[in-house]
Order: C-alpha cells, then sequence, then structure tokens
C-alpha cells in the first residue's frame, strides 16, 4: 500500500514482512528509528516469531547474528559509521563463513573529526570483507531491496548490506509502497540454510585454514559474488514481476542513448543529477546517467558496456581514498579498462609465492593467455569439487571445513 | 513544486510540522517529500525542516535554498538565522507571532514583498488554547493552509489525527482551524485595504 512514511519506518515494516527470526542490533544515528521501530513491533507482537536481542555494543550485534544465523535463524540488523567499524572483525566473519546475514548500513561519515551527517565512507571501508553490498536510490528502492536481499543472501548463502544514504533518505517522509505480507511470502521462501549448527547432524564451522586452502576458500567467495552477478538481474526481474516495480539490478541507466558525457553515481544524489541532467539536456547538452545499485560485487561488464564510447565520464561519489583519490572511479577506470594492465592474486594466508609459479605466470603473459584477473598456484580441482557439491546437494555444509577434508582425503589418482 | 522552510527551535516540533505537511500533502494525491536539517538537535537549538510538494515525482535530494514559503516558529530567531534567504518578492511567509512585521524589525521585507503573502498568527496563544501546552506546529500549519492554499484544512486535520490519535489529534486541529480562521480573516484585510 503507498503510504507517506518516514524511511527508516518503511524499512522496518518492509524487513518484518520478511520475517527475521532474530535482531539484533545496537543504536547509532541515522540507523536508530530503524531500530526502534523494529524493536516495538517484536515488543508488541507484530512481528513473531522474532526475538529482539539488546546487545552493549555494534561487535556484540554482529556476533549474535553470526551465530543466530549459523543456527539457521533468519538474521537482521542494522548500522552505521563508526557502528559498522566497531563490528568489522565479526563483519568480515559473516562473509568468510558464508553466513546470510542482512544489514541496512544507514550511509553516515565517518571521524575523527566526528560527523553524523551522510557520505559513503563508513560502505568504502568494508567494501572488501566480502558481503554484498546494494546502494539506494529512494527509499522505495530501500524498501524493495531487503526484501531481494534476504532472498538474494540466503540463495548464495553470502551476507548483503543495503546502503542507504543516512538522514537524507532514513529521516525523508515521502511515498512508499509497501508490499502486503503475502506478496513478501511469496517471493521470499522460508530460509534453507547450505549450513547449520544442528545436534542431529554436527558440524563445525569457522576453521583454521592454513596457506594449504586459504586462496582456495577465498576464490569460492569470490565465486560466490560472481554468482552474484548474475542473480542480482534475474531477482529485480522476478521483483518487477510480482510488484509491478524496477528496483534493484545491477546498474541503472538514465537518458543514455545518445549520451556524450555519462555521470556515475550511487545512492539518493542520482535524484538531484538526474534533475540537473534534465536541465541541461534541455539546452541541448548530451548527457546521461549511470546508478550503480550493486558496488559489491561491481558489474564491470555491465558498466563497461554502459560506459563505451562515451567521450567523457564522470564519477560523483560521496567518499576517497585519501592519498590516492575516488574509490568508486577506481572501480569505474577497471570497468572502462585496459588492454595493458593484469591483476595477479597471489600469496593469500601464507600460500608461498614460488619462482616457478612467478615464471609460469610470465610465460602465459608473453603468449597472451595471462587474463585480466587470475590467482596464483589456485587449485582448481578442489574449487571445482565443492562447486559441484553445492551443486548436488543444498546443504553443502561449510565450505571451508569442505575445502580442509578434500584435500585431505587420499587422492584415487595420485598424478 | 512548491517549496517550504521551516524555522523554529529544538522542542517546537519543527521537524514534525513538515511531516504532517507531507502527509497532508500526500493524501490529497500530490507527491511530498519532508526531512530535517539533520543537525544534532537539542532542546532550543535552531532548527530547520523542508517540504516539497509538486505534482510529479520529487527526485531532489537537496537541501531548500530557494523557499516558495518560510514558516517562522519562534520571533528569537529574526536577526540570529538568515531566515528568510532564498525567499523572493512572491514568497509567503508566516510568523508565529501577534506583533507585526514592522515591529518585529522586519519592515524592510514587509517592503520588497506582497502584503498578501506576509502574514503572522499567534500560534503558540493558540496551541496553550487549544491542546494546553505551547506548541505551535499544528496551528501554524492551519494558517499555511489558508496563507498558501497547497493543502486544505480538512487534509491537515487527518494528518494530525494520524499521528496523534483522535482526542490529541482533534485538539490539534481545533488549534489549526482558529490558526486558518485568524490568517484568513487577516488575508480579507489586506485584499479589502488594496481594493480601496
Amino acid at each position: 500500500m503507498l503510504q507517506q512514511i518516514e524511511g527508516s519506518h518503511a524499512i522496518a515494516e518492509s524487513v518484518a514482512r520478511c520475517r527475521p527470526e532474530v535482531v539484533c542490533a545496537y543504536p547509532i544515528s541515522p540507523q536508530t528509528h530503524i531500530i526502534e521501530a523494529i524493536g516495538v513491533m517484536v515488543k508488541e507482537g507484530a512481528l513473531a516469531p522474532c526475538e529482539f536481542i539488546n546487545v552493549e555494543s555494534e561487535f556484540a550485534a554482529m556476533s549474535v547474528s553470526i551465530g543466530a544465523s549459523a543456527a539457521g535463524a533468519r538474521a537482521y540488523t542494522a548500522t552505521a559509521s563508526q557502528g559498522l567499524l566497531f563490528m568489522i572483525e565479526a563483519v568480515y566473519n559473516a562473509a568468510g563463513l558464508g553466513l546470510p546475514i542482512v544489514m541496512t548500513l544507514a550511509n553516515r561519515a565517518i571521524g575523527a573529526p566526528i560527523n553524523i551527517w551522510n557520505d559513503h565512507s563508513d560502505a568504502m571501508a568494508v567494501r572488501d570483507s566480502g558481503w554484498i553490498q546494494l546502494f539506494a536510490e529512494t527509499n522505495q528502492e530501500a524498501a524493495d531491496l531487503h526484501v531481494q536481499a534476504f532472498r538474494l543472501a540466503e540463495e548464495l548463502s553470502v551476507p548483503v548490506m543495503v546502503c542507504m544514504d543516512g538522514f537524507i533518505l532514513t529521516h525523508a517522509v515521502e511515498g512508499v509502497d509497501l508490499l502486503d505480507q503475502e506478496q513478501v511470502d511469496g517471493f521470499l521462501p522460508p530460509y534453507e540454510p547450505r549450513q547449520v549448527l544442528d545436534p542431529e547432524d554436527p558440524v563445525s564451522i569457522g576453521a583454521m585454514v592454513g596457506p594449504e586452502a586459504f586462496e582456495e576458500v577465498r576464490y569460492l567467495a569470490h565465486l560466490r559474488q560472481l554468482d552474484a552477478l548474475d542473480r542480482i538481474p534475474e531477482i529485480a526481474a522476478e521483483f518487477a514481476a510480482m510488484s509491478g516495480r524496477d528496483s534493484g539490478g545491477l546498474v541503472r541507466p538514465y537518458r543514455l542513448e545518445d549520451a556524450e558525457t555519462v555521470i556515475v553515481a550511487m545512492g539518493s544524489v542520482l535524484g538531484t543529477i538526474k534533475d540537473a541532467v534534465d536541465e541541461r539536456r534541455d539546452a541541448g547538452e548530451r548527457l546521461g546517467v549511470l546508478g550503480i545499485t550493486s558496488f559489491r560485487p561491481f558489474p564491470l561488464e555491465a558498466v563497461r558496456q554502459a560506459l563505451a564510447g562515451r567521450a567523457r565520464v564522470i564519477v560523483v561519489e560521496k567518499a576517497f581514498s585519501l592519498g590516492m583519490g575516488g574509490v568508486l572511479a577506481t572501480d569505474v577506470a577497471m570497468a572502462i579498462g585496459t588492454t595493458t594492465l593484469h591483476t595477479v592474486v597471489a600469496g593469500l594466508g601464507g600460500r608461498p609465492i614460488t619462482r616457478t609459479a612467478l615464471l609460469d605466470m610470465l610465460e602465459r603473459a608473453r603468449s597472451g593467455r595471462l587474463d585480466p584477473l587470475s590467482f596464483l598456484d589456485l587449485d582448481e580441482g578442489v574449487i571445482a569439487r565443492e562447486r559441484a557439491r553445492m551443486a548436488t546437494v543444498r546443504r553443502s555444509g561449510p565450505f571451508a571445513e569442505n575445502v580442509l577434508r578434500d584435500l585431505g582425503r587420499p587422492r584415487e589418482d595420485p598424478a | 513544486m512548491f517549496q517550504v522552510r521551516i524555522h523554529g527551535r529544538g522542542g517546537q516540533g519543527v521537524v514534525t510540522a513538515a511531516e504532517l505537511l507531507a502527509v497532508a500533502a500526500f493524501r490529497e494525491g500530490r507527491h511530498a517529500q519532508a526531512f530535517p536539517s539533520f543537525g544534532s538537535e537539542r532542546t532550543g537549538a535552531p532548527v530547520v525542516s523542508y517540504c516539497r510538494i509538486d505534482d510529479r515525482e520529487i527526485r531532489t535530494r537537496e537541501p531548500i535554498s530557494t523557499p516558495d514559503a518560510v514558516v517562522i516558529q519562534d520571533v528569537t530567531l529574526i536577526h540570529q538565522v538568515d531566515l528568510f534567504s532564498g525567499l523572493d518578492e512572491s514568497g509567503y511567509v508566516l510568523i508565529n507571532t501577534s506583533r507585526t512585521f514592522a515591529e518585529l524589525g522586519l519592515g524592510e521585507l514587509a517592503e520588497r514583498c506582497r502584503p498578501d503573502h506576509l502574514m503572522t498568527c499567534p500560534a503558540t496563544e493558540l496551541a496553550l488554547e487549544h491542546v494546553g501546552r505551547p506548541v505551535p506546529n499544528a496551528a501554524l500549519l492551519g494558517g499555511f493552509a489558508a496563507l498558501t492554499g497547497q493543502v486544505p484544512i480538512h487534509a491537515i486535520g487527518d494528518a494530525l489525527r494520524d499521528r496523534f490519535g483522535p482526542t490529541v489529534g482533534e485538539r490539534n486541529l481545533a488549534a489549526a482551524t482558529a490558526a486558518f480562521d485568524h490568517v484568513r480573516a487577516q488575508m480579507e484585510v489586506v485584499s479589502g485595504a488594496a481594493a480601496d
């Protein structure tokens, strides 16, 4: 039902309709209204069964979310800024363990100097953590993205962060059309975990992984991000068919057809940019906009296609890397591409970088067989076997443990 | 697009006023967007809130720098805060006071703006009378409805009942209606004077 509602309350309602079973969060501006509203719904019994757990810090909030998710519960939390930094160790753990927690990040600057207002520094601080990061342009899109986020997270067993601009969206009262419970239930099936702490079928989650397998475990997590590049647009299309609303997806093009100059941005600023572009379009300038909805995984191919052949690309971003420059711009530059640059990921988790491996890599480079992105000494067999297990059984178990067990197993073919 | 900027102090319901106005406009089938000035608001500190009303989707997210109307909930802000920044000569001003613009030291503003667009309303007194608390926001919304015609008073009433429930909502609507009548009467005096 379309209603005039504060962004935070729209998110709380949308999350509640996703039926989270455990919500654990610690208040911080500008996220507080979301959590307050969910707390009220749990207390009044409007959101049930659901346990709202009060904790003493953001670190505890994410740790409880990890425990709840590992126990098979649909888990939700929300934070911002310093709160995100305080939970950052657990943020990495949630992703590394492959636990499909959904978190709202009410984007806010990071101190010092202390500042409560909006920018994207907090999201950028965890862009390499392994969480999927989706950016909302409006409160409508933020509400819709949360429903899509649970679906995506649980299918892939990867945590998803929905980023929405603090205050600008969280505190704005505007029209939001919320899905009814039946629509959400039809779109979001009950959580079917890939791994669960079950006394009837015990597993351990969180193994120590040494140099022999760390790179492979990381690469498997990377592959799930690449899976998300396929699933994000498919889920958005299904959502559109169900709701009639076009929200989510990888990128959102606006007036790109004949654009010579394209502005790239993320989040709520896209609306203001579109107004400015319309004004200059009326004066005859050929401008277009490319909104990035999925920042992680970064849709290199979609961005490349959208920006191919443009005379100028302008990235407007609410964060920067001190001593370097643009963060989003760097990713956009990778998408636009260069034929001379190759990335070779090597030495993860103590994996020795050997002269033999380097010589082999250099030979591939000389003969034109070195991909733009490659992983040195990657054991592709163990990767393929884990991917096959995942394709065969839903409850495929903790993937790090699976890789270790696989490597420890006697080889039938010792060659 | 019609853009409103509301100035007041923490505790006077400045943010709530913009939200109520957005809800009232929405109930009339219009697009509306309300948002606060995002400060660390404290009781008594200057606070600003914004509301945009349009017949099409509102995409911009910037603070309102060229308002069509300015509502001032607290006269002690006059000459302290740049209240009329960006307001052109056709803009509307509504001030919570029983004094005149000249008495408030706003003679210059009164000279450059249309007299039928500059109104005052003793909103705090009306709130005390009808609601029992010195919170002028609902009354000023009634005055705003009379002054600008952007939203009907019944839509303000709907928004107030939604927000505060039937009992307190009705009391606030009584204050808003009294303010509406007060501003309407003032406008008739001004237009009568213009006709003379």
